[in-house]
Protein backbone atom coordinates (compact mmCIF):
# COMPACT_ATOMS: atom_id res chain seq x y z
CA UNK A 1 0.00 0.00 0.00
CA UNK A 2 1.94 2.69 -1.06
CA UNK A 3 0.61 6.23 -2.48
CA UNK A 4 2.89 8.28 -4.98
CA UNK A 5 1.85 12.08 -5.19
CA UNK A 6 3.18 14.70 -7.90
CA UNK A 7 1.66 17.45 -8.86
CA UNK A 8 2.20 20.89 -10.20
CA UNK A 9 -0.63 23.54 -11.29
CA UNK A 10 -0.15 27.24 -12.20
CA UNK A 11 -1.63 28.55 -8.93
CA UNK A 12 1.48 28.08 -7.50
CA UNK A 13 1.32 24.28 -6.50
CA UNK A 14 4.75 21.72 -6.78
CA UNK A 15 4.56 18.84 -4.58
CA UNK A 16 5.82 15.65 -4.92
CA UNK A 17 5.82 13.02 -2.18
CA UNK A 18 5.13 9.01 -1.35
CA UNK A 19 3.04 8.08 1.58
CA UNK A 20 4.93 4.42 2.37
CA UNK A 21 1.55 2.84 3.41
CA UNK A 22 -0.78 1.63 6.14
CA UNK A 23 -0.42 4.20 9.28
CA UNK A 24 -1.18 8.14 9.54
CA UNK A 25 0.16 10.30 7.27
CA UNK A 26 -0.19 14.28 8.19
CA UNK A 27 0.06 16.85 5.57
CA UNK A 28 1.13 19.55 7.81
CA UNK A 29 1.66 23.83 6.85
CA UNK A 30 -0.11 27.24 7.32
CA UNK A 31 -3.57 27.52 5.63
CA UNK A 32 -2.52 28.09 1.93
CA UNK A 33 -0.06 25.84 1.79
CA UNK A 34 -1.54 23.65 -0.45
CA UNK A 35 -2.82 21.12 1.83
CA UNK A 36 -6.15 20.65 0.72
CA UNK A 37 -5.48 21.18 -3.00
CA UNK A 38 -3.04 17.78 -2.66
CA UNK A 39 -5.88 15.73 -0.87
CA UNK A 40 -8.43 17.48 -3.20
CA UNK A 41 -6.43 16.13 -6.10
CA UNK A 42 -5.94 12.73 -5.13
CA UNK A 43 -9.47 12.54 -4.28
CA UNK A 44 -10.59 13.76 -8.27
CA UNK A 45 -12.68 16.37 -7.21
CA UNK A 46 -9.92 18.85 -8.35
CA UNK A 47 -7.83 18.35 -11.86
CA UNK A 48 -4.81 20.48 -11.10
CA UNK A 49 -2.76 21.36 -14.46
CA UNK A 50 -0.27 18.47 -14.21
CA UNK A 51 -0.48 15.27 -12.23
CA UNK A 52 0.20 12.04 -11.65
CA UNK A 53 -1.12 10.07 -8.63
CA UNK A 54 -0.32 6.52 -7.71
CA UNK A 55 -2.06 3.90 -5.13
CA UNK A 56 -0.83 0.56 -5.05
CA UNK A 57 0.51 0.55 -7.92
CA UNK A 58 -2.28 1.39 -9.90
CA UNK A 59 -2.94 5.24 -12.01
CA UNK A 60 -5.39 6.96 -10.36
CA UNK A 61 -4.27 10.26 -12.39
CA UNK A 62 -1.80 10.36 -15.02
CA UNK A 63 -1.72 14.22 -16.91
CA UNK A 64 0.95 13.21 -19.35
CA UNK A 65 -0.90 9.89 -20.45
CA UNK A 66 -4.20 11.39 -20.36
CA UNK A 67 -5.44 9.26 -17.43
CA UNK A 68 -8.08 10.86 -15.13
CA UNK A 69 -10.21 8.78 -13.26
CA UNK A 70 -12.91 10.09 -11.54
CA UNK A 71 -13.94 10.03 -8.04
CA UNK A 72 -16.49 7.63 -8.30
CA UNK A 73 -14.12 5.34 -9.90
CA UNK A 74 -11.22 6.11 -7.57
CA UNK A 75 -12.28 4.14 -4.59
CA UNK A 76 -10.79 7.02 -2.36
CA UNK A 77 -12.53 7.97 0.75
CA UNK A 78 -12.94 11.66 1.22
CA UNK A 79 -13.62 13.09 4.99
CA UNK A 80 -14.94 16.80 4.27
CA UNK A 81 -13.86 19.56 6.71
CA UNK A 82 -18.14 20.33 6.74
CA UNK A 83 -19.02 16.29 6.73
CA UNK A 84 -21.28 17.10 4.11
CA UNK A 85 -23.86 14.67 4.99
CA UNK A 86 -27.05 13.69 2.91
CA UNK A 87 -29.37 16.01 4.80
CA UNK A 88 -32.74 13.77 3.54
CA UNK A 89 -31.23 9.98 4.81
CA UNK A 90 -31.14 8.90 8.17
CA UNK A 91 -27.58 8.37 10.20
CA UNK A 92 -27.94 4.87 8.77
CA UNK A 93 -28.70 5.53 5.49
CA UNK A 94 -25.37 8.08 4.96
CA UNK A 95 -23.39 5.14 6.59
CA UNK A 96 -24.72 2.67 4.13
CA UNK A 97 -24.67 4.62 0.57
CA UNK A 98 -21.33 4.21 0.00
CA UNK A 99 -21.59 0.69 1.43
CA UNK A 100 -24.06 0.08 -1.54
CA UNK A 101 -22.20 1.09 -4.24
CA UNK A 102 -19.09 -0.84 -3.00
CA UNK A 103 -17.12 -3.83 -4.21
CA UNK A 104 -17.53 -6.21 -1.21
CA UNK A 105 -14.57 -5.22 1.77
CA UNK A 106 -13.27 -6.10 5.02
CA UNK A 107 -15.10 -3.04 6.54
CA UNK A 108 -18.28 -3.85 8.10
CA UNK A 109 -21.31 -1.98 9.22
CA UNK A 110 -21.55 -3.00 12.71
CA UNK A 111 -17.30 -2.94 12.94
CA UNK A 112 -17.91 0.56 11.88
CA UNK A 113 -20.81 1.68 13.95
CA UNK A 114 -19.08 0.25 17.09
CA UNK A 115 -15.90 1.97 16.56
CA UNK A 116 -17.25 5.17 16.14
CA UNK A 117 -19.66 5.08 18.51
CA UNK A 118 -22.79 5.62 16.19
CA UNK A 119 -25.06 3.19 17.59
CA UNK A 120 -27.73 5.79 19.18
CA UNK A 121 -27.55 8.09 16.57
CA UNK A 122 -28.44 5.64 13.48
CA UNK A 123 -32.27 6.30 13.30
CA UNK A 124 -31.27 10.33 13.66
CA UNK A 125 -31.50 12.79 10.94
CA UNK A 126 -28.14 14.73 9.93
CA UNK A 127 -29.28 18.14 11.28
CA UNK A 128 -30.20 16.69 14.68
CA UNK A 129 -26.61 16.12 15.25
CA UNK A 130 -23.99 17.99 16.76
CA UNK A 131 -20.64 18.88 14.93
CA UNK A 132 -18.97 16.27 16.48
CA UNK A 133 -21.35 13.77 15.72
CA UNK A 134 -21.56 14.51 12.34
CA UNK A 135 -17.88 14.38 11.40
CA UNK A 136 -17.90 10.82 13.63
CA UNK A 137 -20.95 9.94 10.42
CA UNK A 138 -18.49 11.08 8.00
CA UNK A 139 -15.78 9.08 8.84
CA UNK A 140 -17.79 6.05 9.24
CA UNK A 141 -19.72 6.86 5.68
CA UNK A 142 -16.13 7.41 4.22
CA UNK A 143 -14.74 4.23 5.61
CA UNK A 144 -17.59 2.14 4.85
CA UNK A 145 -16.76 3.01 1.38
CA UNK A 146 -14.46 0.41 1.76
CA UNK A 147 -12.04 3.10 0.36
CA UNK A 148 -8.21 2.00 -0.40
CA UNK A 149 -7.38 5.40 0.99
CA UNK A 150 -8.78 7.57 3.32
CA UNK A 151 -8.09 11.26 2.83
CA UNK A 152 -9.18 13.50 6.02
CA UNK A 153 -9.46 17.66 5.06
CA UNK A 154 -9.39 18.91 8.49
CA UNK A 155 -12.01 17.25 9.47
CA UNK A 156 -11.55 18.81 13.82
CA UNK A 157 -10.74 22.56 12.25
CA UNK A 158 -14.86 23.37 12.54
CA UNK A 159 -15.22 21.73 15.79
CA UNK A 160 -14.85 23.71 19.36
CA UNK A 161 -11.97 22.05 21.85
CA UNK A 162 -14.23 19.97 23.81
CA UNK A 163 -15.65 18.73 20.44
CA UNK A 164 -12.29 17.95 19.57
CA UNK A 165 -11.25 15.84 22.38
CA UNK A 166 -14.16 14.41 22.15
CA UNK A 167 -13.33 12.59 18.69
CA UNK A 168 -9.69 12.21 18.80
CA UNK A 169 -9.83 9.22 20.95
CA UNK A 170 -12.26 7.61 18.49
CA UNK A 171 -9.45 8.66 15.22
CA UNK A 172 -7.06 6.84 17.67
CA UNK A 173 -9.05 3.78 17.86
CA UNK A 174 -9.66 3.61 14.34
CA UNK A 175 -5.89 4.49 13.45
CA UNK A 176 -5.25 0.80 15.29
CA UNK A 177 -7.65 -0.73 14.19
CA UNK A 178 -7.44 -0.45 10.46
CA UNK A 179 -4.82 -1.15 7.88
CA UNK A 180 -5.19 1.55 5.05
CA UNK A 181 -3.32 4.13 4.55
CA UNK A 182 -4.52 7.84 5.71
CA UNK A 183 -3.64 11.21 4.47
CA UNK A 184 -4.92 13.74 7.08
CA UNK A 185 -4.51 17.41 6.42
CA UNK A 186 -4.67 19.74 9.76
CA UNK A 187 -2.98 23.12 10.40
CA UNK A 188 -2.85 21.63 14.30
CA UNK A 189 -0.05 20.48 15.82
CA UNK A 190 -1.83 18.67 18.58
CA UNK A 191 -3.70 16.88 16.14
CA UNK A 192 -0.55 15.82 13.81
CA UNK A 193 1.53 14.89 17.35
CA UNK A 194 -1.11 12.71 18.62
CA UNK A 195 -2.49 10.83 15.11
CA UNK A 196 0.53 10.92 12.61
CA UNK A 197 2.97 8.79 11.81
CA UNK A 198 4.43 10.58 9.49
CA UNK A 199 4.81 14.12 8.11
CA UNK A 200 4.39 15.95 4.81
CA UNK A 201 5.85 19.56 5.60
CA UNK A 202 3.80 21.93 2.98
CA UNK A 203 5.03 25.62 2.61
CA UNK A 204 3.71 28.18 0.17
CA UNK A 205 3.16 24.92 -2.41
CA UNK A 206 6.26 22.90 -2.55
CA UNK A 207 7.22 20.14 0.10
CA UNK A 208 9.89 21.37 2.69
CA UNK A 209 10.51 17.75 3.98
CA UNK A 210 9.11 14.80 4.79
CA UNK A 211 10.02 11.84 6.66
CA UNK A 212 8.34 10.32 10.15
CA UNK A 213 7.01 11.90 12.82
CA UNK A 214 9.97 11.80 15.28
CA UNK A 215 12.58 12.65 12.48
CA UNK A 216 10.24 15.73 11.62
CA UNK A 217 9.48 17.36 15.12
CA UNK A 218 13.02 17.26 15.99
CA UNK A 219 14.52 18.73 12.84
CA UNK A 220 16.02 22.11 14.43
CA UNK A 221 16.00 23.74 10.60
CA UNK A 222 12.41 23.15 10.09
CA UNK A 223 9.16 25.10 10.80
CA UNK A 224 8.40 22.68 13.28
CA UNK A 225 11.28 23.25 16.00
CA UNK A 226 11.47 27.22 15.71
CA UNK A 227 8.02 27.38 17.14
CA UNK A 228 7.84 28.27 21.02
CA UNK A 229 6.65 24.77 21.65
CA UNK A 230 9.10 22.84 19.55
CA UNK A 231 9.04 19.18 21.41
CA UNK A 232 10.42 16.06 20.40
CA UNK A 233 7.55 13.20 19.92
CA UNK A 234 8.14 9.73 19.96
CA UNK A 235 6.79 5.91 19.96
CA UNK A 236 7.61 4.69 23.41
CA UNK A 237 6.69 1.12 24.46
CA UNK A 238 5.79 0.81 28.62
CA UNK A 239 8.79 -2.11 29.72
CA UNK A 240 8.35 -2.42 33.28
CA UNK A 241 6.51 -0.31 36.31
CA UNK A 242 8.73 0.46 39.14
CA UNK A 243 5.38 0.44 41.53
CA UNK A 244 7.73 0.62 44.87
CA UNK A 245 9.10 3.51 43.37
CA UNK A 246 5.43 5.00 41.90
CA UNK A 247 7.08 5.21 38.33
CA UNK A 248 7.38 3.46 34.87
CA UNK A 249 10.15 3.08 32.50
CA UNK A 250 9.59 3.05 28.63
CA UNK A 251 12.16 2.48 26.15
CA UNK A 252 12.45 3.59 22.68
CA UNK A 253 15.55 1.88 20.92
CA UNK A 254 18.39 2.82 23.27
CA UNK A 255 16.88 5.29 24.96
CA UNK A 256 14.85 4.24 28.70
CA UNK A 257 13.04 7.27 30.01
CA UNK A 258 11.50 7.30 33.94
CA UNK A 259 8.32 8.84 34.24
CA UNK A 260 5.49 8.98 36.72
CA UNK A 261 3.58 5.64 37.37
CA UNK A 262 1.29 4.89 33.99
CA UNK A 263 -1.22 2.79 34.23
CA UNK A 264 -0.85 1.39 30.80
CA UNK A 265 0.16 -2.38 30.70
CA UNK A 266 3.83 -3.75 29.62
CA UNK A 267 4.34 -3.63 25.99
CA UNK A 268 2.02 -0.96 25.77
CA UNK A 269 2.95 1.80 22.70
CA UNK A 270 2.86 5.42 23.73
CA UNK A 271 3.40 8.75 22.00
CA UNK A 272 5.39 10.88 24.79
CA UNK A 273 6.24 14.97 24.00
CA UNK A 274 9.59 16.01 25.44
CA UNK A 275 9.29 19.70 25.16
CA UNK A 276 12.32 21.20 24.14
CA UNK A 277 12.67 24.27 26.75
CA UNK A 278 12.39 21.27 29.39
CA UNK A 279 15.51 19.22 28.18
CA UNK A 280 18.61 20.42 30.17
CA UNK A 281 21.96 19.92 28.53
CA UNK A 282 24.93 18.88 31.22
CA UNK A 283 28.62 18.09 30.23
CA UNK A 284 29.16 14.73 29.26
CA UNK A 285 31.59 14.12 32.03
CA UNK A 286 29.26 15.55 34.15
CA UNK A 287 29.61 13.37 37.67
CA UNK A 288 26.97 12.04 40.30
CA UNK A 289 24.37 14.14 38.89
CA UNK A 290 21.59 11.86 40.01
CA UNK A 291 22.68 11.87 43.32
CA UNK A 292 22.42 15.61 43.57
CA UNK A 293 19.38 16.14 41.56
CA UNK A 294 15.74 15.19 41.71
CA UNK A 295 16.50 14.31 38.33
CA UNK A 296 15.52 10.75 36.81
CA UNK A 297 16.37 10.74 33.22
CA UNK A 298 20.28 11.97 33.07
CA UNK A 299 20.65 10.36 29.10
CA UNK A 300 23.98 10.31 26.92
CA UNK A 301 23.59 12.03 23.63
CA UNK A 302 24.92 13.01 20.87
CA UNK A 303 24.59 16.49 19.23
CA UNK A 304 23.34 16.35 15.24
CA UNK A 305 22.79 19.92 14.44
CA UNK A 306 22.68 23.41 16.89
CA UNK A 307 20.98 25.82 15.44
CA UNK A 308 21.20 29.88 17.06
CA UNK A 309 19.06 32.70 16.30
CA UNK A 310 19.53 35.60 18.41
CA UNK A 311 20.62 34.52 21.74
CA UNK A 312 18.81 31.55 21.73
CA UNK A 313 19.82 28.17 19.92
CA UNK A 314 17.95 24.60 19.75
CA UNK A 315 20.12 21.74 19.40
CA UNK A 316 19.16 18.64 17.84
CA UNK A 317 20.39 15.73 19.78
CA UNK A 318 20.44 11.50 19.19
CA UNK A 319 19.95 10.10 22.64
CA UNK A 320 20.27 6.04 22.16
CA UNK A 321 18.88 6.50 18.78
CA UNK A 322 15.85 8.20 19.95
CA UNK A 323 15.69 12.26 18.32
CA UNK A 324 15.41 15.03 21.13
CA UNK A 325 15.16 18.65 21.40
CA UNK A 326 16.95 20.89 23.50
CA UNK A 327 16.69 24.96 23.78
CA UNK A 328 19.03 26.79 25.18
CA UNK A 329 20.64 29.93 25.53
CA UNK A 330 23.51 30.33 23.15
CA UNK A 331 25.74 31.66 26.25
CA UNK A 332 25.00 27.80 27.62
CA UNK A 333 26.04 26.73 24.13
CA UNK A 334 29.65 28.69 24.04
CA UNK A 335 30.57 28.07 28.04
CA UNK A 336 29.66 24.02 27.58
CA UNK A 337 31.09 24.47 23.84
CA UNK A 338 28.32 22.48 22.21
CA UNK A 339 29.60 21.45 18.66
CA UNK A 340 27.82 19.25 16.66
CA UNK A 341 29.52 15.54 16.97
CA UNK A 342 29.83 16.17 20.34
CA UNK A 343 28.64 14.13 23.55
CA UNK A 344 26.64 15.84 26.14
CA UNK A 345 24.15 14.50 28.89
CA UNK A 346 20.34 15.71 28.09
CA UNK A 347 18.73 16.18 31.58
CA UNK A 348 14.73 15.48 31.07
CA UNK A 349 12.51 15.49 34.18
CA UNK A 350 10.24 12.81 34.62
CA UNK A 351 7.39 15.13 34.77
CA UNK A 352 8.12 16.81 31.94
CA UNK A 353 7.35 13.62 29.48
CA UNK A 354 3.80 13.86 28.34
CA UNK A 355 2.03 11.04 27.14
CA UNK A 356 -0.47 12.07 24.34
CA UNK B 1 -74.86 21.72 -8.70
CA UNK B 2 -76.81 23.85 -10.49
CA UNK B 3 -74.33 26.89 -10.15
CA UNK B 4 -72.88 25.85 -13.63
CA UNK B 5 -74.52 24.70 -17.07
CA UNK B 6 -73.36 21.10 -17.91
CA UNK B 7 -71.22 22.78 -20.94
CA UNK B 8 -69.50 24.52 -18.69
CA UNK B 9 -69.18 21.38 -16.10
CA UNK B 10 -67.43 20.22 -19.38
CA UNK B 11 -64.84 23.54 -20.12
CA UNK B 12 -64.23 23.40 -16.01
CA UNK B 13 -63.26 19.69 -16.36
CA UNK B 14 -61.75 19.76 -19.81
CA UNK B 15 -59.41 22.71 -18.12
CA UNK B 16 -58.02 20.40 -15.22
CA UNK B 17 -57.59 17.51 -17.30
CA UNK B 18 -55.56 19.38 -20.12
CA UNK B 19 -53.88 21.10 -17.24
CA UNK B 20 -52.76 17.80 -15.87
CA UNK B 21 -51.49 16.58 -18.92
CA UNK B 22 -49.59 19.63 -19.61
CA UNK B 23 -47.81 19.05 -16.21
CA UNK B 24 -47.62 15.14 -16.43
CA UNK B 25 -45.67 15.41 -19.60
CA UNK B 26 -43.86 18.55 -19.53
CA UNK B 27 -43.00 18.32 -15.48
CA UNK B 28 -40.27 15.39 -16.47
CA UNK B 29 -38.91 17.13 -19.49
CA UNK B 30 -38.70 20.12 -17.49
CA UNK B 31 -36.55 18.29 -14.93
CA UNK B 32 -34.01 17.03 -17.14
CA UNK B 33 -33.46 20.40 -18.39
CA UNK B 34 -33.18 22.08 -15.58
CA UNK B 35 -30.69 19.81 -13.97
CA UNK B 36 -28.87 20.47 -17.43
CA UNK B 37 -28.89 24.03 -16.86
CA UNK B 38 -27.77 24.11 -13.11
CA UNK B 39 -25.27 21.41 -12.98
CA UNK B 40 -24.22 20.70 -16.65
CA UNK B 41 -21.32 21.91 -18.54
CA UNK B 42 -21.67 22.22 -22.39
CA UNK B 43 -21.20 24.74 -25.35
CA UNK B 44 -25.24 25.16 -25.84
CA UNK B 45 -26.12 25.69 -22.32
CA UNK B 46 -26.66 29.68 -23.00
CA UNK B 47 -28.70 28.62 -26.49
CA UNK B 48 -30.97 25.76 -24.40
CA UNK B 49 -31.67 28.62 -21.77
CA UNK B 50 -33.36 31.31 -24.08
CA UNK B 51 -34.76 28.37 -26.33
CA UNK B 52 -36.55 27.55 -22.78
CA UNK B 53 -37.77 30.62 -21.93
CA UNK B 54 -39.20 31.61 -25.20
CA UNK B 55 -42.36 31.27 -24.75
CA UNK B 56 -42.39 33.69 -21.99
CA UNK B 57 -41.42 36.65 -23.67
CA UNK B 58 -43.31 35.90 -26.85
CA UNK B 59 -46.38 36.36 -27.72
CA UNK B 60 -48.49 33.69 -27.28
CA UNK B 61 -50.31 33.96 -30.42
CA UNK B 62 -46.98 33.43 -32.30
CA UNK B 63 -45.77 30.51 -29.97
CA UNK B 64 -49.20 28.93 -30.88
CA UNK B 65 -48.36 29.72 -34.12
CA UNK B 66 -45.02 28.00 -34.48
CA UNK B 67 -46.44 24.86 -32.79
CA UNK B 68 -48.87 24.71 -35.66
CA UNK B 69 -46.22 24.98 -38.12
CA UNK B 70 -44.30 22.26 -36.34
CA UNK B 71 -47.43 20.41 -35.50
CA UNK B 72 -49.58 20.88 -38.17
CA UNK B 73 -50.84 18.12 -40.34
CA UNK B 74 -48.60 19.78 -42.75
CA UNK B 75 -45.51 20.52 -40.40
CA UNK B 76 -42.65 18.38 -40.39
CA UNK B 77 -43.53 17.14 -36.48
CA UNK B 78 -47.18 16.68 -37.18
CA UNK B 79 -46.67 15.02 -40.66
CA UNK B 80 -43.90 12.41 -38.98
CA UNK B 81 -46.27 11.72 -35.51
CA UNK B 82 -49.49 11.50 -38.13
CA UNK B 83 -47.22 8.85 -40.43
CA UNK B 84 -46.14 6.89 -37.36
CA UNK B 85 -48.38 6.83 -34.45
CA UNK B 86 -51.60 7.90 -36.45
CA UNK B 87 -51.39 11.29 -33.89
CA UNK B 88 -53.03 14.57 -34.79
CA UNK B 89 -52.30 16.99 -32.01
CA UNK B 90 -53.07 20.22 -34.10
CA UNK B 91 -57.37 21.08 -32.90
CA UNK B 92 -57.80 18.00 -30.21
CA UNK B 93 -57.08 17.79 -26.88
CA UNK B 94 -54.02 16.69 -27.09
CA UNK B 95 -52.99 20.03 -28.55
CA UNK B 96 -54.37 22.29 -26.16
CA UNK B 97 -52.04 19.79 -23.78
CA UNK B 98 -48.46 20.57 -25.53
CA UNK B 99 -49.33 23.98 -26.10
CA UNK B 100 -49.97 24.73 -22.39
CA UNK B 101 -47.08 22.49 -21.78
CA UNK B 102 -44.90 24.59 -23.75
CA UNK B 103 -46.38 27.58 -22.61
CA UNK B 104 -45.82 26.26 -18.64
CA UNK B 105 -42.60 24.61 -19.76
CA UNK B 106 -40.19 28.22 -18.86
CA UNK B 107 -42.03 28.22 -15.51
CA UNK B 108 -41.76 24.99 -14.72
CA UNK B 109 -38.00 24.84 -15.41
CA UNK B 110 -37.19 27.74 -13.30
CA UNK B 111 -38.77 26.54 -10.15
CA UNK B 112 -37.09 23.42 -10.88
CA UNK B 113 -33.33 25.09 -11.77
CA UNK B 114 -33.97 27.50 -8.04
CA UNK B 115 -34.73 24.13 -6.41
CA UNK B 116 -31.47 22.34 -7.98
CA UNK B 117 -29.18 25.31 -7.10
CA UNK B 118 -30.54 25.08 -3.91
CA UNK B 119 -28.57 22.27 -3.02
CA UNK B 120 -25.27 22.56 -1.73
CA UNK B 121 -22.88 20.90 -4.70
CA UNK B 122 -20.56 19.92 -1.99
CA UNK B 123 -23.26 17.18 -1.45
CA UNK B 124 -22.70 16.11 -5.25
CA UNK B 125 -18.80 16.11 -4.42
CA UNK B 126 -19.53 13.64 -1.55
CA UNK B 127 -21.39 11.34 -2.84
CA UNK B 128 -19.55 10.90 -5.47
CA UNK B 129 -16.51 10.06 -3.69
CA UNK B 130 -18.60 7.32 -1.71
CA UNK B 131 -18.72 5.77 -5.87
CA UNK B 132 -21.88 7.15 -7.06
CA UNK B 133 -22.29 7.79 -11.18
CA UNK B 134 -23.88 10.81 -12.71
CA UNK B 135 -27.21 9.52 -12.55
CA UNK B 136 -26.67 7.59 -9.33
CA UNK B 137 -26.53 10.95 -7.92
CA UNK B 138 -29.22 12.67 -9.64
CA UNK B 139 -31.56 10.12 -8.46
CA UNK B 140 -30.50 9.56 -4.92
CA UNK B 141 -29.14 12.87 -4.31
CA UNK B 142 -30.42 15.88 -6.65
CA UNK B 143 -34.08 14.95 -7.11
CA UNK B 144 -34.85 14.08 -3.76
CA UNK B 145 -33.51 17.30 -2.54
CA UNK B 146 -34.78 19.16 -5.29
CA UNK B 147 -38.58 18.04 -4.54
CA UNK B 148 -39.72 20.80 -3.06
CA UNK B 149 -38.77 23.02 -6.25
CA UNK B 150 -40.28 19.83 -8.58
CA UNK B 151 -43.54 19.94 -6.36
CA UNK B 152 -43.93 23.76 -6.34
CA UNK B 153 -43.16 23.19 -10.55
CA UNK B 154 -46.17 21.31 -10.90
CA UNK B 155 -48.64 23.08 -8.33
CA UNK B 156 -47.38 26.44 -10.07
CA UNK B 157 -47.23 24.98 -13.53
CA UNK B 158 -50.65 23.38 -13.49
CA UNK B 159 -52.21 26.51 -12.22
CA UNK B 160 -51.01 28.89 -14.51
CA UNK B 161 -51.96 26.45 -17.37
CA UNK B 162 -55.60 26.74 -16.22
CA UNK B 163 -55.12 30.39 -17.43
CA UNK B 164 -53.59 29.56 -20.71
CA UNK B 165 -55.23 31.34 -23.56
CA UNK B 166 -53.20 32.32 -26.80
CA UNK B 167 -51.62 29.21 -27.54
CA UNK B 168 -54.00 27.05 -27.24
CA UNK B 169 -56.23 29.14 -29.39
CA UNK B 170 -54.09 29.08 -32.31
CA UNK B 171 -52.82 25.96 -32.03
CA UNK B 172 -55.79 23.57 -30.81
CA UNK B 173 -58.57 26.07 -31.74
CA UNK B 174 -61.90 26.86 -29.86
CA UNK B 175 -63.72 23.39 -30.07
CA UNK B 176 -66.47 22.89 -27.17
CA UNK B 177 -66.10 19.92 -25.62
CA UNK B 178 -62.34 19.02 -26.97
CA UNK B 179 -59.98 22.14 -27.00
CA UNK B 180 -62.31 24.72 -25.12
CA UNK B 181 -60.46 25.17 -22.13
CA UNK B 182 -62.01 27.42 -19.16
CA UNK B 183 -60.38 30.97 -20.68
CA UNK B 184 -61.83 30.21 -24.46
CA UNK B 185 -64.96 29.01 -22.86
CA UNK B 186 -65.21 33.01 -20.70
CA UNK B 187 -64.01 34.50 -24.02
CA UNK B 188 -66.83 32.61 -26.40
CA UNK B 189 -69.25 33.71 -23.53
CA UNK B 190 -67.92 37.28 -23.55
CA UNK B 191 -68.69 37.25 -27.60
CA UNK B 192 -72.11 35.44 -27.40
CA UNK B 193 -74.98 38.17 -26.88
CA UNK B 194 -76.29 38.01 -22.83
CA UNK B 195 -72.82 36.12 -22.26
CA UNK B 196 -72.15 37.92 -19.27
CA UNK B 197 -73.34 35.93 -16.47
CA UNK B 198 -72.11 32.82 -17.61
CA UNK B 199 -68.52 34.38 -18.19
CA UNK B 200 -68.74 36.00 -14.24
CA UNK B 201 -69.43 32.16 -13.08
CA UNK B 202 -66.89 30.71 -15.05
CA UNK B 203 -64.25 33.88 -14.72
CA UNK B 204 -65.27 33.09 -10.76
CA UNK B 205 -64.51 29.57 -11.18
CA UNK B 206 -60.90 30.68 -12.64
CA UNK B 207 -60.51 32.63 -9.58
CA UNK B 208 -61.09 29.90 -7.07
CA UNK B 209 -58.69 27.67 -8.68
CA UNK B 210 -56.05 30.01 -9.50
CA UNK B 211 -56.02 31.35 -5.84
CA UNK B 212 -55.99 27.53 -4.77
CA UNK B 213 -53.39 26.47 -6.85
CA UNK B 214 -51.11 29.28 -5.73
CA UNK B 215 -51.72 28.71 -1.89
CA UNK B 216 -51.21 25.02 -2.65
CA UNK B 217 -47.51 26.17 -4.03
CA UNK B 218 -46.81 28.26 -1.46
CA UNK B 219 -48.01 25.51 1.74
CA UNK B 220 -46.01 22.46 -0.30
CA UNK B 221 -43.04 24.29 -0.70
CA UNK B 222 -42.89 25.10 2.85
CA UNK B 223 -43.69 21.77 4.09
CA UNK B 224 -41.43 20.05 1.67
CA UNK B 225 -38.55 22.36 2.33
CA UNK B 226 -38.68 21.81 6.01
CA UNK B 227 -38.74 18.25 5.92
CA UNK B 228 -36.12 17.88 3.58
CA UNK B 229 -33.68 20.73 4.32
CA UNK B 230 -30.68 20.65 7.17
Amino acid sequence: MTLAVALTDRRGLAVAFEVPGAGVTALFGPSGAGKSSVLAAAAGVFRPDACRIMLDGTVLADTAAGIWLPPERRRVGLVFQDARLFPHMTVAANLRYGLRRAPPGAIRFDEVVALLGLAALLARRPRTLSGGERQRVAIGRALLAQPRLLLMDEPLAGLDAARKSEILPYLARLKSALTLPVLYVSHALEEVASLADSLVLLEAGRVLAAGTLEAMAARADLPLARRDDAAALLDARVAVHVTARRLTRLEHGGLSLLVPLLAAPPGTLLRLRIPAREVILARHDAAALGDVLSLHNILPATVRRVAEDRGAALVELDAGGAALLSRVTSDAVARLGIVPGGAVLALVKSMSVAVL
Amino acid sequence: MTLLSADEWQAVRLTLGVAARAVGCGLPLATLVAWLLARGRFPGRPLLAALVHLPLVLPPVVTGWLLLLLFGVQGPAGRLLLAWFGVRLAFTTAGAALASAVMIFPIMVRSVRLGIEAIDPGLDQAARTLGAGRLDRLVSVTLPLAAPGILVAAVLGYATCLGEFGAVITFAANIPGQTQTLPLAIYSALQAPGGEDAAARLALVSVALALAGLLAAEWLGRVLRRAIQP
